[in-house]
């Protein structure tokens, strides 16, 4: 009975943790290559959910379609928002390239609002997933969780071909590694990251449209990103693995707090195992500890 | 164009570095506290929440200009001031022991942050304050019986030696004695061996601890005094509003404290100020816009626009903040015709890695 209890938990726990999986795998692309950490990800990931929501309601395109729409969108807003914010500050202090994508989170919140047809509502997001339940073993699944689940370990298996056969993914991993190299290789470092950008924010739609079905649409959406943060941060910000590991934990972390802790803790959990996992390792599970050499 | 002529080394250290200086900022205090009698109601308001978040911008400068360290959590230690008054003056303390005692807890706590920051570097180091602003608003709002949870805390006016300051303008007078307080004491803790320690660990922290900068101590001091400026802070605006509750200590609030500094420029003790009035000035400009908009934009979501529109322009043409954007227009009438398009171009602008390979 116990083990079905914590299995249960457990279920829950990894379907939304998938979800901060893959908004802190947005996190830790655009962090490899770039060094800059993205504040304005879950906002990516509401505007994906936005124009999920308009091609799914208004348009009345089926699901797949959908998502393939909202990607492809979000990717071509990531780039340009590459290219016409991030690029200028180029080299800028770490600090100020935080900052200006906090503004960018800031203007896609406002924008979203004035969008004729999306404004401050709420909308409920159509899956083609029934709210139906199985069992096997005394476990309840939920056809929800599992298909994020399943969505999740597809996406992420897709991107791990892509990084480790194609050429694209190859000259990324180059660029993420050392772009003096790169260039001197002669990978176009400035078109490759332009192009993480707008992978990174394509993962954040495909993360939007999973999360839709439980949080619903609407502009403040983004602030689960929030969560995302001590995801990429427990795996270490330089390692893909680590944002889906941390991920998960995310959302193991809480599920448990909120089952077996008091009322409140649920909501802090996770940035209490960010601050501890930060005191014993300051840079993350999986993260790189280099010393700097003069 | 002035030319100081030195002849002797104290000269470096003064406050003021010439009569010039002397004239004008005096001047504006003359100005500052002449105020009372000639603006309204309304702009008095205005000018105590200007004096209130420059303390906190001054607060943010040490910490993050002049330290080189990050901080998204300040909003946590406007908290830890505010609440600390609140509970203090409820239990009969008066303001001349509460508001010390407001700046020491959020000090304490600004120490214990600072702790990690001994490790932590950059990114790691935000998200570490990140996640204690959450926390402590978590525990604001469920500690009910201490705080009063989502319903808040009411505050009275302030009793300061059997004086009582109701009034905007003794509030006022208040407020402004203490913004400039807190602008002779960084100033002065600048020019002090202190203030050139966090300065150098802000420059270099492998220089500076070559030099013989101990990185642990001057780190914990820089984040203590910055938080219990904060807190003094904090402690103000508890009567300002004179209602407190978690929802006003939010990360966006520590986002917004943050670009203070980015706004007026970071590493100036002007900046802290410029930024805080430019922040307590932006949102009436809005709603004078919003007039003269379209329905369909001058929606809630305008603000947000704004504010982020301001924040990317100003990083990307003028890095240095409104007191840089001041100081160029000023060199260009200084060096007039002779300003070159260069002179304040900073040299770094390859690719800076913190990653360490």
């Amino acid at each position: 009975m116990f083990l079905n209890q914590v299995l249960q938990l457990l279920l829950a726990g990894v379907a939304q943790g998938c979800v901060y999986a893959l908004v802190a795998l947005g996190f830790v692309l655009i962090y490899k290559a770039t060094e800059t950490v993205n504040f304005a990800q879950g906002d990516l990931m509401m505007l994906g959910g936005f124009f999920a929501l308009t091609a799914s309601v208004i348009m009345g395109w089926p699901y797949w379609a959908t998502i393939l729409f909202a990607v492809v969108v979000m990717a071509a807003v990531g780039m340009l928002i590459e290219r016409i914010v991030l690029r200028p500050v180029l080299g800028q202090p770490a600090f100020t390239v935080v900052m200006i994508t906090i503004g960018v989170g800031y203007v896609l919140r406002g924008v979203v609002t004035m969008v004729p047809g999306w404004g401050t509502d709420t909308y409920t997001f159509p899956t083609p997933f029934a709210d139906g339940t199985f069992k096997i073993g005394g476990v309840i699944f939920a056809v929800q969780q599992v298909a994020v689940i399943v969505m999740t370990a597809a996406l992420v298996t897709v991107l791990y071909l892509f990084f480790r056969f194609s050429k694209l993914g190859v000259a990324m991993q180059a660029t993420s590694q050392n772009q003096l190299a790169a260039a001197y290789m002669g990978i176009p470092v400035r078109r490759v990251n332009m192009m993480i950008w707008g992978l990174s924010a394509g993962v954040a739609a495909f993360a939007g449209i999973l999360l839709a079905p439980v949080t619903f649409v609407h502009s403040n959406m983004g602030f689960i990103g929030l969560l995302a943060f001590p995801a990429a941060v427990l795996g270490g910000f330089g390692s893909v693995p680590g944002a889906i590991v941390g991920g998960l934990i995310v959302g193991v972390v809480e599920a448990f707090a909120g089952r077996h802790l008091p009322e409140g803790f649920k909501d802090v959990a996770a940035y209490v195992v960010l601050l501890l996992v930060l005191f014993i390792r300051p840079s993350g599970i999986f993260g790189e500890t280099a010393r700097k050499k003069v | 164009m002035r030319f100081l002529f030195k002849t002797d080394y104290a000269q470096d250290l003064k406050l003021f570095k010439h009569s010039g200086q002397v004239f004008w900022y005096a001047t504006l205090v003359l100005l500052l506290l002449a105020a009372p009698f000639v603006a309204g109601e309304y702009l008095m308001s205005q000018l105590q929440f200007i004096c209130i978040y420059s303390i906190v911008g001054l607060g943010l400068m040490l910490l993050v200009g002049f330290t080189g360290q990050i901080s998204l959590g300040h909003a946590a230690f406007l908290a830890i001031g505010a609440y600390t008054e609140a509970l203090l003056q409820a239990r009969g303390v008066p303001f001349a022991v509460s508001l010390p005692c407001a700046a020491l807890t959020a000090g304490m706590f600004g120490w214990i942050l600072g702790l990690p920051a001994l490790r932590l570097k950059g990114i790691y180091l935000a998200m570490a304050t990140f996640a204690f602003n959450i926390i402590v608003v978590e525990v604001l709002t469920r500690w009910e019986g201490l705080t009063g949870g989502n319903a808040g805390l009411h505050l009275k006016p302030i009793e300061l030696f059997g004086m009582k300051i109701d009034g905007d303008q003794s509030f006022y007078y208040l407020c402004l004695g203490l913004t400039i307080l807190s602008i002779l004491a960084l100033m002065n803790l600048l020019r002090s061996p202190t203030g050139r320690a966090f300065v150098a660990i802000r420059d270099s922290e492998i220089s500076a601890s070559c030099m013989g900068v101990n990185l642990a101590t001057y780190k914990t001091m820089s984040f203590a005094l910055s938080a219990g400026l904060t807190g003094i802070a904090g402690a103000l605006y508890a009567h300002k509003i004179s209602f407190i509750s978690p929802e006003q200590f939010t990360l966006i609030a520590s986002i917004e404290l943050v670009t203070i500094v980015i706004l007026g420029g970071v590493g100036f003790i002007h900046g802290a100020v410029l930024g805080a009035g430019f922040l307590i000035v932006l949102p009436q400009l809005i709603s004078i816009a919003k007039d003269y908009l379209p329905s369909g934009v001058s929606g809630a979501g305008l603000q947000s626009v704004v504010f982020g529109l301001v924040l990317i322009v100003f990083i990307i043409f003028e890095p240095l903040g409104l007191y840089g954007r001041w100081l160029k227009v000023r060199t260009w009438f200084e060096l007039f015709p002779f300003y070159r398009r260069g002179m304040f171009r900073r040299q770094k602008s390859y690719m800076k890695s913190e990653r360490l390979r």
